[in-house]
């Protein structure tokens, strides 16, 4: 009995204590983890803010600009042309989905909405793998997956650009959204769409906007992960890790997904590592759902959300 | 005796009908609204009071008939459109940003006042800011004149119900409209709430010049603050007139009290 209290609760703690610049790595690829997360988890919140929708297909949206950008790379197009490219179709994918799939279905209830966007992921998926293939693909962007070492910490220079690229792009979207008039606006119609369009906030351009966001998100969660462990289908599940850290953070909170993906990243990373011996490993599969569970339970509107006292 | 010539209507809704499926709640009204005046829109319940004003405010379009805004013709424009024309309006049931707090709500007020691309504004901070400031100013008049200095910080869906409508009022205010249509902005308040809202309501008309139709229920306020009173019934239009005389129009007493068959 001691030597198990002893395994769980000590053990990894004095492992950690001996050797700080390996705890430092596995804490940096944590975060590293959990940006991503963040990036796709900020898809949804924008979405889900802006029309109550819960948007399915958020994770394929991720391999269609990856595949996207992939496909013009391979076409001998210089990555900023095929950055600006990509850019581009996800727009104009944004335009494409307000017209065809949210126009339609305005003042339809959320569950519908909900099932649109999942026909949408079978048909951004397939349409994806009709244009670009089907094979699993090399993405080199120019950033060398090398590493370097500082004070003993052993450093993946394409994680370190891909995290930096991500604080960056998160801190401009929060900028964004709290500074601007098209932010508050946004906020506006995240609160009430009724009140919104009377005092003349046209609908149709928030949503092209928080869709486009999305895509522009979605491009650069790609292109990490892409880069990372290269474009296949297997790119678009990524959505369901960030789930948990949608039920963490809270739906609504852009700062929530950003933490709540933090948490996740650095938790499974360490988890797996310190603890994942004790129980033949594979604790980075499973953490994040377990801990989100645990959310539900005893904090079910996640950590930023907003809780919901109804009126009786 | 001669009378002044009527000015040209603000608004002139002209045989307006709203059909749900087979219900006509709004049958071939008409009705004209003069610069300046304030007209209460009066009816028992499911008159069609309120879905003529979502027909005015473009969340309804009607079915057939039109409606002119400063003698043009807008019959068929959505709601930002409408309320991009200087027309402004409240709701029954408070439609309030319950997250943002009562300032950044009234702010949502002058988006349409602000100019300049999204992209300037998030890079250029120089006129962005500037132009942010001259909005804040009006936004402190108008909170200054409702008197509501003291929850500017408040999120909105933190406030009793009385203060929410007066925040919403100040929202509408925010736009500087030309025509402010209120749903109600009286229901469920007690005797002095009402009476600081009626108060509100003549101060507004008078200090902005804003003209304003009005729903509500108390006839006590309806025969103060009007200049004019028009009556639904059954989505008819069955009187309009000085309050005068529609408190002694037999078809209204008619419509609220329930005719004898005998």
């Amino acid at each position: 009995m001691t030597d198990l209290l002893y395994l769980v609760a000590v053990a990894p703690f004095t492992d950690m204590a001996g050797s700080p610049a390996f705890l430092v790595e596995v804490l940096l690829g944590g975060v590293f983890a959990g940006l991503m997360y963040s990036l796709v988890a900020l898809g949804f919140v924008l979405i889900f803010k802006a029309s109550g929708v819960f948007n399915f297909a958020q994770g394929v949206m991720v391999l269609f600009a990856a595949l996207t950008l992939v496909g013009l790379l391979e076409r001998g197009v210089p990555v900023v042309v095929a950055l600006a490219l990509t850019t581009a179709v996800m727009v104009a994918l944004a335009f494409a989905i307000e017209r065809l799939v949210l126009r339609p279905l305005v003042n339809q209830e959320h569950i519908i909405l909900f099932m649109a966007t999942i026909g949408l992921n079978f048909f951004l998926e397939g349409f994806g793998e009709m244009v670009w293939g089907a094979n699993v693909k090399r993405l080199d962007i120019g950033i060398p997956d090398r590493s370097f070492i500082v004070r003993g910490v052993q450093i993946n220079q394409l994680e370190l650009t891909a995290a930096l690229t991500a604080a960056v792009l998160v801190t401009v979207l929060a900028l964004f959204f709290q500074k601007t008039r098209i932010g508050r606006a946004l906020r506006a119609v995240a609160d009430d769409h009724e009140a919104a369009l009377s005092i003349g906030i046209p609908l149709k351009t928030i949503w092209v906007v928080v869709w486009s966001v999305a895509g522009v998100v979605a491009i650069v969660a790609g292109v990490m992960w892409g880069a990372k462990s290269g474009v296949q289908f297997s790119l678009s599940l990524i959505a369901l890790k960030a789930l948990p850290v949608l039920i963490l953070g809270g739906f609504e909170s852009v700062p929530g997904a950003i933490v709540g993906g933090l948490i996740i990243g650095v938790g499974e990373k360490v988890g797996e590592v310190y603890w994942g011996p004790l129980v033949g490993g594979a604790i980075e599969n499973w953490f994040a759902y377990v801990l989100a569970l645990a959310f539900l339970l005893a904090r079910p509107q996640g950590l930023f959300g907003e809780k919901i006292i109804e009126r009786v | 005796m001669s009378q002044p010539a009527p000015a040209r209507p603000l608004l002139e809704v002209d045989g307006v009908s709203v059909r749900f499926g087979a219900l006509v709640a709004v049958n071939r009204v008409s009705l004209a609204i003069a610069p300046g005046e304030i007209l209460a829109i009066i009816g028992p319940n499911g008159a069609g009071k309120t879905t003529l004003l979502n027909a005015i405010s473009g969340f309804y379009h009607p079915y057939e008939g039109r409606i002119a805004f400063d003698s043009t013709d807008r019959t068929m424009l959505s709601p930002p459109d409408v309320a991009a024309l200087g027309i402004a309006r409240t709701f029954q049931n408070v439609a309030l940003f319950k997250g943002m707090t009562v300032l950044d709500n009234i702010m949502t007020g002058r988006l349409l006042k602000m100019r300049g691309s999204f992209l300037l504004e998030a890079l250029y901070w120089g006129p962005a800011r500037r132009q942010e400031l001259e909005h804040r100013a009006f936004v402190e008049r108008i909170i200054d004149f409702l008197e509501i200095q003291a929850i500017r910080k408040t999120p909105a869906g933190r406030l009793p119900y009385g203060l929410q409508k007066r925040v919403e009022l100040a929202r509408a205010l925010a736009a500087e409209p030309k025509l402010l249509l209120l749903d109600e902005p009286m229901a469920g308040m007690n005797v002095e709430e009402k009476e600081d809202m009626c108060r509100f309501v003549l101060d507004t008309n008078q200090e902005f010049g804003t003209t304003i139709a009005l729903i509500e229920h108390d006839m006590g306020v309806v025969m103060d603050i009007s200049d004019r009173v028009v009556v639904l019934d059954y989505g008819c239009k069955i009187a309009d007139g000085a309050p005068e005389h529609i408190r002694k129009d037999q078809a209204v007493l008619d419509a609220y009290l329930g005719v004898a068959h005998d």
